[in-house]
């Protein structure tokens, strides 16, 4: 076990409260361990990026964190508290590439999804769950598709279906897995906007992001990875050139990270 | 229709629609899946487990049979499972290794033990025998309400439909996980649905359906009706509930029309012989599929 790279010092939400809390997280696909000894407190009502390079296991944090994927090793709370017993406190986006989008079923219907710790096995669907669902597709401006097939949505509007399904489950702990990987600007905003809005009805949002030139404008906090924790913490300490350069291992230009990671 | 409907066609229509339902149930799972080729692993590897049974018990009663090839199944989807998580193999290899190693096995077996004296064959494992399936007692409709007819049925109709009512029975009741688990593993985790124990149910499923109807009915029927009914039914809607529904219609259409189409087909066409009811069953859901990919009003994936 090693020291995790040097995090600047911010004032930390206590780990025995934090909405997710990870300890000696260790990760392998075969024999490669792809994340390895991660340890990370999200802070409480702030928005988190996980940032790092492709292959850094910044996905395989999220689905270890939330058993999706067995860890090796670690220790994993939610809310002070074993996930197993506030799991239905946290709602998980997954990349949009992971499922079928051919799959027989509407956009209303995905959303309901999102209510299966209420429907349970047999309960019937009543009208206030529709409404509820198609209040969650008009939050994020989907209003109009709700009963289109969701293979004949653009990538954007699948991945707006996809976040509508979180808000139906009416969470406190929100984390998506590179909510903007491959969507139009339109969708962009209307993410972050809704993404906004929840931090601002006090939940916490910790999202996979890959755009290192947004990450200034859209999160409160950073979480650097390439398989061992790389930094932690608010942008303005926590998001240098220093840090993102050694998280990058040196395959980005000078130039360019400075101008990332430095205000406009 | 008369008696002679009832006495040699009822029980072969009823227990080929049984079969044919209770294996395009499942296929829908599975074709979603891409797992579709399972249908046709299970009536491969069940075949050692069936001479093994009679190896044991000396006798081709059903209930052994049923049993030791169901025990094959299940090996063979442990099998399958370990190979794919401990060697992180593709499933589609990890099955075919399975299937092909499980049916050759099951040849050897058949070729060094004495089990050509019943109809223990390479042929009945691909036909069936449905058109043998008679009702001997019957006499016409009334025979129905009768209870000493009724008790003559042939067993095998009874079995299927006891199959086909489990595998309703777990489409219905596991309705939601199964359809959450299919479209997206890892959000269906985080539900706390037992997507593993899902999955293992459903080729349970599949396998019970497999093994229930492969004695009557034949491999044959077992793998089309796996995949065609339920790949034509996704062609036809774009809505999960609906699909179930026209797979389940082309299926008892395939199963009435075959059979109707062996029996009295090569008399229409001046022939003097029927055609085998299983070869006719799963060509008429080949072509079913064939029409629909045509002309289908969702057939674009």
């Amino acid at each position: 076990m090693t020291a995790p790279a040097p995090a600047a010092s911010l004032p930390r939400t206590d780990p025995a409260q934090s909405p997710l809390a990870i300890r000696g997280l260790t990760v392998s696909y075969g024999q490669q361990p792809v994340v390895f000894s991660v340890d990370m407190t999200v802070q409480d009502g702030a928005m988190t990026a996980i940032i790092g390079p492709n292959g850094a296991g910044k996905s395989t944090l999220l689905k270890a964190a939330l058993n999706i994927v067995k860890p090796l090793a670690g220790r994993v709370s939610v809310y002070g508290r074993p996930l197993a017993e506030q799991a239905h406190r946290i709602a998980y986006v997954p990349q949009r590439a992971s499922v079928d989008w051919d799959f027989p079923t509407e956009a209303l219907d995905v959303v309901l999804m999102g209510l299966y710790r209420d429907l349970g096995l047999l309960r019937r669907v009543r009208a206030h769950h529709i409404k509820h669902a198609k209040d969650c597709l008009a939050r994020v401006g989907m209003e109009d598709f709700a009963d289109r097939q969701i293979g004949q949505l653009s990538g954007g509007q699948q991945q707006r279906v996809f976040l509508a399904r979180a808000l139906a489950q009416k969470a406190d702990l929100y984390l998506l897995d590179e909510p903007f990987a491959g969507v139009d600007a339109a969708t962009e905003r209307a993410i972050i906007d809704v993404l906004k809005s929840l931090k601002d009805e006090g939940k916490t949002v910790v999202a996979v992001h890959h755009d290192l030139s947004t990450v200034r404008a859209y999160f409160d906090t950073v979480f650097l990875i390439n398989r061992r924790k790389m930094g932690e913490g608010p942008i303005a300490t926590a998001f240098t050139p220093e840090t993102v350069q050694a998280t990058y291992g040196g395959r980005l230009a000078d130039g360019q990270i400075t101008q990332l990671t430095q205000d406009a | 229709m008369g008696a002679e409907f009832v006495i040699l066609s009822l029980a072969p229509l009823l227990i080929g629609t049984f079969a044919a339902v209770a294996c395009a149930l499942p296929g829908n799972f599975l074709l979603l899946r891409r797992q579709s080729l399972i249908g046709d692993a299970i009536s491969h590897v069940v075949l050692p487990g069936i001479v093994v049974a009679f190896l044991v018990t000396g006798h081709s009663t059903t209930w052994p049979m049923m049993l030791g090839a169901a025990g094959a199944a299940l090996v063979s989807v442990v099998l399958i499972e370990t190979i794919r998580r401990l060697g992180r193999v593709d499933a589609g290899a990890a099955m075919g290794v399975i299937f092909t190693s499980m049916f050759a096995a099951g040849v050897l077996l058949l070729e060094q033990s004495d089990t050509s004296s019943v109809h223990l064959d390479v042929e009945h494992a691909l036909y069936g025998n449905l058109e043998s399936l008679i009702w001997l007692e019957a006499s016409g409709w009334g025979s129905l309400l009768d209870p000493v007819a009724l008790r003559a049925l042939p067993p095998e109709l009874t079995r299927m439909a006891l199959t086909l009512l489990v595998v309703s029975l777990f489409t219905w009741g596991f309705w939601r996980p199964l359809k959450l688990a299919t479209f997206d593993e890892g959000f269906a985790r985080t539900l706390g649905i037992p997507v593993q124990l899902i999955s293992l149910g459903l080729v349970v499923t599949a396998a019970i359906a497999a093994v229930a109807a492969f004695d009557a009915v034949g491999s044959i029927i077992v793998i089309a009706m796996f995949i065609c009914p339920p790949a034509t039914a996704r062609m036809m809607t774009n809505r999960l509930a609906a699909q179930i529904w026209w797979s389940v219609a082309f299926a008892v259409l395939s199963a009435v029309l075959g059979y109707v189409l062996a029996g009295y087909g090569p008399l229409w066409f001046g022939g003097s012989n029927a055609v085998s009811a299983a070869g006719m069953i799963a060509t008429v859901s080949g072509l079913m599929l064939a029409v629909v990919a045509a002309i289908g009003p969702h057939r674009t994936a």
